[in-house]
């Protein structure tokens, strides 16, 4: 009976609590399925589609993290989590993993007892303004409105950066992406500010995008990554190591595409111990040896992520900048494979 | 008539003259208009500014009405087919009505059964809303309707929603046999015997998961106006009884009793229900180690629930209230027991003065449901405000898929009022 079975485990809440939250691995792997924190909504990285299957480029971490233990991307549990339960969500042990955009700073991984697994995405907050306000700069901005998401670090450094440059704004909170775009289009704020990232998809859904512009400063950094609980390190491995794989696939030029034949064995042995016929990486994690190339396979290496779901063939159309490979002036950087 | 006045009268009228049609400026629509719309100067310059907003509005909108695009994968192929003309993008509701109805992942497969919950809900109801006119029989359907809505919604074996309601049997029928000796002694053998028929019948339910069985549907994958329909139906429908046992609580003489349901109605009407929420998707996660998730559909059901009984007790507190003290004192003089008094006397009048009252919260508490959206729960509006505005193609789409959400909750809301409006004129009897 599930009743029993949930008033015995009532009694031992605590016992459990405490003895579950040490091994993630064994968790997911008895449940059969990941639980994975995702936005509700966020242009090119989490959405749900026409068919109601998630999709995005965070969607994409969580689908690679599920390939890689579950050895099935579609055994993912998505839970959708606002900016305001999204730490509660993972904290109390109802996702196992976070990959929402999240910023990593020092007391979200200090004080929220979180650990930060890597950065999938580095963004920086911009300013998008009507062209017929003429303004070229920031530092233009004194008085003006400016719409602004609550509870996120973009609040924090907008407060900075007016503070710094002691000039005075009126904000306009708002709660998600969505009512920014009609408020802002409307007039209610001069300004838009949140991560560049957003206000390039949110520019690119309007009608005349040639009338907006982004402005050049960019006020803030924002290494957006999957995050997991602090106190389980073998977790916190496996999420940090599929991530690299990803990065590290496109830097050595394994594809989605060509993960198969490569599987069989190459001549270069960085690759053969990422995909597992060389070395024991894949045990060193508690996991088999193929688990990069289902991570690959998933949906495919960064690049390829970042091409499916935000790159410059989407309508949002984003250049990848500082995501680039480090080879390429990016500061995608993963440690070697050894 | 004699000839006294033949000289000096040219004419009198003998016969009546037909009754006249009135002059064509104090009948018909003329006069409508003259009476109603240009009665005085004031007036007439109202009318015809309002006349002037109304045909601004209408033309304006119009043409985004007729030139709406129906058929288009995305915004912007809305654009291009528009090409610069005003027109709405309909076609976003044309792609996505599916999971703007029963939210993203409800099986497309199993559409049939929300939607047949949904026609059955007016076959269960109407015995209940119009008791009067139908026979007292059927409200056997009302009662089974829960479970078989159970079954449909959320699938798996028929012979779980069966073993809950044959629980709730067998206690009716325990109950009814000892009542005579001890209603307290009664109450406490149903409680028994139902829960040893639920315990006896999850063992049955275990041996046989396949009986009559539907694909399961985990609460998470409900949505869309489906779960504000579940959500507004169910708590409404609790919150009533509850209600008014807590109102009744309220006036108990046994002050455990009373200081009870005072204080949990003073606490829960002193939190917003935002508040309340947030506690039963965030907070409560923390008491229950990770395994042992209650559902968030049924943990949210009951904090809407304590948030509407708190309100609806009050409203029919103000009922009781209301009642002269002669109405109690006649049911004691008559020498009914409480339940009796309350039940032939007291509630029937509390409850026709609280209709108004009752309606008002149950009209916010179904608009309220929409308040899941910020504990991420994808209801309509969480739909639209997520998923639908959040995707690629659609990112940019307002008017249409708001429209689309008044169009589902205004008929409903309305339907409500004007029944209750119904009802008071039914339960009408004075003469005012």
């Amino acid at each position: 009976m599930k009743k029993s079975v949930f008033l015995g485990a009532l009694t031992v809440a605590g016992l459990a609590a405490g003895a579950s939250a040490a091994a993630t691995l064994d968790d997911v792997k008895a449940r059969g399925t990941l639980n994975c924190g995702v936005a509700p909504g966020l242009v090119g990285f989490a959405a749900p589609n026409a068919e109601g299957e998630w999709e995005g480029f965070d969607v994409s971490v969580c689908r690679a993290v599920a390939a890689a233990v579950l050895g099935d991307p579609t055994a993912v549990e998505f839970v959708p989590t606002t900016g305001k339960t999204r730490f509660t969500a993972l904290a109390s042990g109802e996702i196992d993993m976070l990959a929402r955009n999240t910023t990593w700073t020092f007391s979200r991984d200090v004080d929220l007892k979180f650990e930060f697994a890597g950065v999938n995405y580095y963004d920086g907050q911009g300013f998008m303004i009507p062209r017929e306000l003429g303004i070229s700069s920031a530092k233009e901005l004194d008085g003006a409105t400016v719409c602004i998401q609550t509870g996120t670090t973009t609040e924090l450094n907008l407060a900075d950066y007016f503070r710094a440059n002691n000039i005075s704004y009126e904000p306009v909170p708002i709660e998600t992406n969505a009512e920014a775009q009609p408020l802002y289009l409307e007039g209610a704020c001069d300004v838009y500010t949140t991560d560049a990232s957003g206000l390039a998809a949110t520019r690119a859904s309007f009608e005349n995008p040639g009338d907006h512009v982004i402005l050049p400063e960019i006020i803030s950094k924002e290494p957006l990554g999957p995050l997991v609980r602090h106190g389980d390190n073998d977790w916190g491995d496996i999420v940090r190591w599929t991530l690299n794989a990803l990065i590290a696939a496109e830097e050595y030029g394994v594809t989605s595409a060509n993960v198969d034949d490569l599987a069989e064995g190459t001549d270069n042995p960085e690759v053969n111990r990422l995909l597992g016929t060389e070395g024991n990486l894949g045990e060193m994690m508690g996991l088999d040896a193929d688990w990069a190339v289902r991570a690959i396979k998933a949906n495919g290496n960064y690049g390829e992520i970042f091409e499916q779901n935000i790159g410059e063939s989407t309508p949002i159309g984003l250049s990848r900048g500082l995501n680039a490979q480090w080879t390429e002036g990016g500061l995608l950087y993963s440690p070697p494979f050894r | 008539m004699s000839d006294t006045h033949a000289e000096s009268v040219a004419f009198v009228r003998d016969t009546m003259i037909p009754e006249q049609a009135p002059p064509a400026s104090e009948a018909g629509a003329v006069k409508w208009v003259r009476s109603n719309l240009f009665p005085d100067w004031l007036n007439a310059i109202l009318t015809i500014v309002a006349l002037y907003l109304i045909a601004r509005l209408v033309i304006g909108a119009f043409p985004w009405f007729a030139n709406g695009i129906w058929n288009a994968s995305s915004l912007s192929e809305c654009r291009e087919i528009l090409d610069g003309a005003t027109g709405g993008c309909f076609a976003v509701l044309a792609e996505r009505w599916n999971q703007l109805l029963f939210g993203f992942q409800y099986p497309s497969t199993e559409y049939w059964r929300p939607a047949l919950a949904f026609v059955l809900l007016a076959v269960a109801a109407a015995p209940l809303l119009f008791w009067m006119y139908l026979p007292s029989r059927l409200l056997v359907l009302t009662a089974l309707y829960p479970f078989v809505a159970y079954w449909l919604l959320w699938g798996g074996t028929i012979l779980t929603p069966a073993v809950a309601a044959l629980g709730f049997v067998v206690a009716y029928l325990v109950f009814a046999r000892i009542e005579r000796r001890s209603f307290a002694l009664a109450l406490g053998a149903a409680v028994v015997a139902a829960v040893a028929t639920w315990f006896l019948g999850g063992l049955l339910v275990d041996a046989l998961p396949r009986v009559l069985a539907l694909p399961e549907v985990a609460s998470r994958n409900m949505g869309g106006f489906m779960l504000n329909f579940i959500l507004g139906v169910v708590c409404v429908s609790l919150s009533l009884p509850i209600g008014i046992l807590l109102a009744l609580g309220r006036q108990s003489k046994m002050p455990i009793i009373k200081w009870i349901c005072v204080v949990f109605i003073e606490f829960i009407r002193g939190v917003p229900l935002i508040t309340l929420l947030f506690v039963a998707n965030v907070v409560l996660a923390y008491f229950f180690p990770p395994e042992t998730n209650i559902d968030l559909i049924l943990r949210v059901i009951i904090m809407i629930t304590a948030f509407a009984s708190a309100y609806i007790a009050e409203v029919i507190r103000g009922g009781l209230a209301a009642l002269p003290k002669g109405q109690y004192e006649a049911a004691d003089s008559l020498g009914l027991d409480y339940p009796q008094a309350m039940r032939l006397i007291i509630m029937p009048q509390a409850l026709k003065i609280s209709i108004p009252g009752i309606v008002n919260v149950a009209v916010g508490l179904f608009k309220d449901t929409t308040l899941v959206s910020i504990i991420s729960m994808f209801d309509l509006v969480g739909m639209i405000r997520g998923p639908i505005l959040a995707s690629t193609e659609w990112n940019g789409v307002y008017w249409e898929l708001w429209g689309f959400a008044i169009l589902m909750f205004f008929p409903v809301c309305y339907a409500i009022s004007k029944y209750s409006q119904w009802l008071e004129r039914q339960l009408a009897t004075d003469h005012r």
